[in-house]
Order: structure tokens, then C-alpha cells, then sequence
């Protein structure tokens, strides 16, 4: 029962808030967060209750009918790291937006729009049914079309334009590859689709699982395929970006990817190494657009390409080692990159300004900002005992493991080019010398949600790398491998 | 045969509009031919030859065929979905189109590189 929740949660608070929060004073901002609050805890219970249980995967049928129709609801342990994932930093996000909002007019069409992607994005991660998946996807991505123009100014109409063509043609292709796994094995259940097709090697499965990949590589902004993202999140608003750059193209992506490659399809080399290259170009191509920029948010934009990258690799690699590193590298990415994005919407609240040749004296009006900015940059360069720098160095050895030496070599290099970068950005937007008092008169420290979400998310970026420690590895990320690698455990648990 | 390569035409066509296409509504239309084509591949997938509608009745022989019933109950929230989609980009056209009074994308480029 627990796993309904996830989606029936924020979608009764989007239709209470819709209907009481244009009447009602400040009732979106405390309500949208208790339903985010209560949405951290379910994802701890749940947590809580794979690692108590006999059976490590609970499934649910809605409407109770026997498992190859209906919908089925699954939770496994790769369910539960993305739905810890997805509310942990959907909850320091929505307190963020609390003050963050209040330039805007209209809060409450925000937050509805906020939870409804959220909603969306807990869809697509519980459930277990090929249509019902497109469904929930659909829900995410209309939001956040949504939500990217939602400041009405001539860049947020054209970047939004441009994400919903790029959406809409990615959504077109997986649907086609629906239609075809069902005219080609005539059920939608992931888990009895995966038990039809597990000794087939046609070659028509090829062609579908290549409509999949490419439709979630637009989501997940992959290289050929990245140009919508550089434009759409820098234009949303600043706990929107978090949200995008964070968590919206890992779940509509690269989880989608994983959960198809590894769980419902048979085990294919071929895609793998597509994915492997596809990562390596991503990181390369990623990490050099991002050299030259100056408006902060796009840099970070570019960055979220880069790392996705990495992901990328470490999946493709396919061992067990590269499976961890890469899962463990999505989780450190969407903490410091929302910290990130968070900064630069804390610069942009108080200077009205993203480029960041302009800012001066942060670090003496923001002592909180600047720290939080600076753990991220380190994060995200790898510097050692930060998360970034674990989850790296798994993707790393991985890569040295299964003998692919100049993979290694590309990741380091671009880790050193990713700190140069993030130098750039502490130097000018943080350090500036430069004295200019008539721009830094009157300026102080933004208020107080915005420090405790950064402070929060700084905090998680430092001891996160304990994930790795023998005894707590057990709690999660050892389980994730197991599901991953031994790909058909998924249909043998589901259907026993 | 025929009619599954038609449907495939009609998406490729589609999104040839889709990619090639300069004006704003233009490119909306042809979103709405690729997201229609694919409806209607749907419905064609879950149709069976002389089959009858997927309802037990008395008067009916059990050997009859019916049709799928399971493409069309999904085709039916699909066509749900592109309505939403199709008018959300309509309102960022009209919002675009008040700002640059024109809906050639050739002329709306702020954004670059």
C-alpha cells in the first residue's frame, strides 16, 4: 500500500492547493512543503522497509487484477534510491522557493505546477507498466514545459518552445517503440514483457530498444541530442533549474535507460558500447562549451551535460564496478548540482544580474552562499573528501578494470577542466576584489529558507561519500547492484 | 502491410515538418500529424481482420475474432495527452507571437550558443 502513496500524495496536494491556494494567504507555501516533508518521510519508511523485510521487492496491483494486466506498482531497492533522490531534493527545493517565489506573482499556480512534476516523476519511478510509464512521463514533461516559461519574458517563450519541440519528438519516438513491444509481444507489464522476449534475439528488438534509447536520451540531454538544455535551464526559475539540471533528466533519463537496458531488455553489448560513447562525447563535448561561458546558470547548464556524461560511462561499462559508480554519481550530481543552481539563484535574487563578471564582494556580503558555493565547486571538480570525488573515482577504477585505459584517462582530464571552470566561477562570482561599493550598497544576506536549503545540501555533499563504508554500503548501494547486474532477478521476483 | 507503412509515412512526415519547418504553426501542425499518425498505428496494431467489438453477447459465435480492446482504451488517453500538449504550445505561440509579432523562427534567436 505504501507505494501508492507516492504519486496519490502530491497529486491530491496539487488539486487542494489549486482550488484553496489562490484564495488563501501563504497556504500554498506551508502546505506544498508539509506534502513535500511527508513525501521524505514515506521514501524513508520505504527505505526502512526493504532492508527489514524477507522480500526486497513489494508489488502492487491497482484494482487487484492478476499481475500481466492491470497496472502493476513495483518497489525495489533501484525504486527506492531514486524516489530518495527525487523527494530529498524536491523538499529543500520547495523551502528554498518560499522566499525565492516571492519576487514572482502568482505562487500558487508554481507550486501546483512543482508538485505536479513531482507527482510525475514518483510515477515514472514506482511503476511497473509500459503505458503507464509514458503517461506519468508525459505529466513531468508538460509541467515542466510549463514551468521553464514561467517567467513570460521573450527568452523563457523561446526556450520553452524549443525544449517542448525537442520533448515532443522524444515522447513521439517512445511511443512508436510502444506500439511495437506491444504488437510484438502483446503485453505492457515490464515484467512480463521482459520474461517473453529474455531468449529472443531478433532483430526488431534491436530497433525498439534504439526508439527507446534515443527518445531518453533527449530527456536525458545526451550529446547528439543536448541543444534544448543550455536554453531551457537557465530560463526557469532558479528552484526550477535545481529541479531540471537535478533530478528531472536523471529519472526521465538515464533511471528509464538503466530499467530498460538492464531489467526488461535482454543483456545486448552492442547497446552498451552506444551508451559508452555516447557518454565519453557528452563529457568531452559537455565540459568544453561550458569553458567559455559567462552567464553562471548556462555554465552549470553545460556542466549537467558533462556529468551526465559520466553516468553514461559508468553504465556502459557494464561491470559491476562501473554500475555503482555510475548509480552513486547520479545521487552526488543531483545534490551539488540543485546546490549549485540554488547559488546562483541566491546571486541572482540579490543582484538581478547572471553574468559573472559583474558580481563583486559576495563573499563579504554572503559568508553562507560562498560556503555553499565553494563545497559544490569542489563536489562537482572531485576534490577529495567530497562526494564527487568518490563516485569518480568508482567510474575510474571501473573503467581501468575492464582495461579501457584511455576512458580513464578522458575522465580525469575532464575533471581538470571542470575544476578550471568552477575556479572561473569562484574568482569572479564569489572573490571578486574589484572594489564597487555603489554595487554592493544595501546588500545582504538572503534570507533565511534559502541559507538552510543550501546549508542543508552543502552538508549532504560532505558526508555523503560515507554511502561507501562497508557496513552502510549494505543499506543500499550493494542492493542497486544486485538488481542492476542480475537483470532478470526483476521478472523472477515479479512474477514468482 | 499497407497500412502499417502508411501510418509510418504519415509519422515521418510529421517530423520532417517538425525539424524542417520555419513558422511557429506550422510546426505545431506537424506535431499534430506525427502525434495523430501514431494513434492511429495504435488503433491499426489491435485490429483484427472481420473482428467483431470486444463485447461477450449471447447472439455472438465464440469463434468470431474481436478486436484488441486494450490499443484503443490506451489511444484514447493519448489523444488526451497531444490535446494538452498541442494547446500549451499554442499559448507559448501566442505569447511568443505578442512579443516579436511574428511567428518565423528565423527572426526569434536570442538565445545562442
Amino acid at each position: 500500500m505504501i507505494i501508492t502513496f507516492f504519486v496519490i500524495l502530491p497529486l491530491l496536494g496539487v488539486f487542494i492547493n489549486s482550488l484553496l491556494g489562490r484564495f488563501v494567504k501563504n497556504f500554498s507555501e506551508i502546505f506544498i512543503n508539509i506534502v513535500n516533508f511527508l513525501l521524505v518521510v514515506l521514501s524513508f519508511v520505504s527505505l526502512f522497509y526493504i532492508n527489514t523485510s524477507e522480500n526486497i521487492t513489494l508489488v502492487y496491483q491497482v484494482g487487484g487484477w492478476v499481475i500481466p494486466y492491470g497496472i502493476t506498482l513495483v518497489m525495489d531497492s533501484l525504486t527506492v534510491f531514486m524516489l530518495l533522490l527525487v523527494n530529498v531534493v524536491g523538499f529543500f527545493v520547495g523551502i528554498y522557493s518560499i522566499s525565492y517565489m516571492k519576487s514572482y506573482t502568482e505562487s500558487w499556480g508554481f507550486y501546483s505546477l512543482f508538485e505536479l512534476m513531482i507527482a510525475g516523476m514518483n510515477g515514472v519511478i514506482i511503476s511497473g507498466d509500459l503505458f503507464n510509464i509514458f503517461v506519468f512521463l508525459e505529466i513531468a514533461s508538460i509541467s515542466s514545459y510549463a514551468l521553464v516559461a514561467y517567467g513570460i519574458g521573450k527568452d523563457e517563450l523561446e526556450a520553452s518552445f524549443k525544449y517542448i519541440i525537442l520533448g515532443s519528438i522524444s515522447t513521439g519516438l517512445i511511443l512508436l517503440g510502444i506500439v511495437l513491444t506491444y504488437s510484438y509481444t502483446s503485453t505492457l507489464n515490464l515484467a512480463d514483457i521482459a520474461k517473453t522476449i529474455e531468449f529472443d534475439r531478433s532483430f526488431i528488438l534491436k530497433i525498439i530498444l534504439f526508439l527507446f534509447i534515443i527518445g531518453f536520451s533527449v530527456k536525458a540531454a545526451v550529446v547528439p541530442f543536448h541543444w534544448w538544455l543550455p536554453d531551457a535551464h537557465p530560463s526557469a526559475p532558479a528552484p526550477i533549474s535545481a529541479m531540471l539540471s537535478g533530478v528531472l533528466i536523471k529519472t526521465l533519463g538515464i533511471y528509464l535507460i538503466v530499467r530498460f537496458i538492464f531489467n526488461v531488455f535482454p543483456k545486448n553489448q552492442e547497446i552498451l558500447n552506444i551508451i559508452f560513447y555516447l557518454g565519453i562525447l557528452s563529457m568531452i563535448i559537455g565540459v568544453i562549451l561550458a569553458l567559455y561561458q559567462w552567464d553562471y546558470k548556462r555554465l552549470l547548464a553545460y556542466h549537467s551535460i558533462s556529468q551526465v556524461g559520466y553516468m553514461l560511462l559508468g553504465i556502459g561499462l557494464g561491470s559491476p564496478t562501473g554500475i555503482v559508480g555510475g548509480m552513486f554519481h547520479m545521487l552526488n550530481h543531483s545534490i551539488f548540482k540543485s546546490l549549485l543552481f540554488l547559488t546562483s539563484g541566491a546571486l541572482e535574487y540579490n543582484f538581478y544580474t547572471r553574468d559573472l563578471k559583474k558580481y563583486c564582494c559576495v563573499n563579504k556580503i554572503m559568508p553562507n552562499t560562498t560556503f555553499s558555493a565553494v563545497v559544490g565547486s569542489l563536489s562537482i571538480a572531485g576534490v577529495p573528501p567530497f562526494n564527487g570525488f568518490w563516485s569518480k573515482l568508482l567510474i575510474i577504477v571501473a573503467c581501468i578494470e575492464t582495461k579501457n585505459i584511455l576512458a580513464a584517462i578522458v575522465a580525469v582530464a575532464v575533471s581538470v577542466l571542470t575544476l578550471a571552470s568552477f575556479l572561473k566561477v569562484l574568482k569572479y562570482g564569489f572573490y571578486s576584489i574589484e572594489d564597487n561599493t555603489k554595487f554592493s550598497e544595501n546588500k545582504k544576506e538572503v534570507p533565511f529558507p534559502m541559507q538552510f536549503s543550501m546549508l542543508s545540501l552543502a552538508i549532504l555533499c560532505i558526508i555523503l561519500g560515507i554511502l561507501l563504508y562497508p557496513n552502510i554500503n549494505d543499506l543500499l548501494l550493494s542492493k542497486i547492484k544486485s538488481t542492476i547486474y542480475e537483470g532478470s532477478l526483476y521478472y523472477k521476483t515479479i512474477l514468482k | 502491410m499497407l497500412v502499417y507503412v502508411l501510418c509510418l509515412t504519415m509519422f515521418f512526415v510529421g517530423l520532417y515538418g517538425l525539424i524542417t519547418k520555419k513558422n511557429l504553426l506550422k510546426i505545431i501542425i506537424s506535431f499534430i500529424i506525427m502525434d495523430n499518425s501514431l494513434n492511429l498505428f495504435f488503433i491499426v496494431v489491435g485490429y483484427r481482420k472481420d473482428g467483431i467489438f470486444p463485447i461477450f453477447l449471447k447472439t455472438h459465435s465464440t469463434t468470431q475474432p474481436m478486436v484488441d480492446p486494450v490499443p484503443q482504451a490506451l489511444v484514447l488517453t493519448s489523444i488526451v495527452i497531444g490535446l494538452s500538449v498541442t494547446i500549451l504550445m499554442v499559448a507559448i505561440a501566442l505569447r511568443i507571437y505578442e512579443k516579436h509579432k511574428t511567428f518565423d523562427i528565423t527572426e526569434i534567436k536570442n538565445l545562442k550558443g
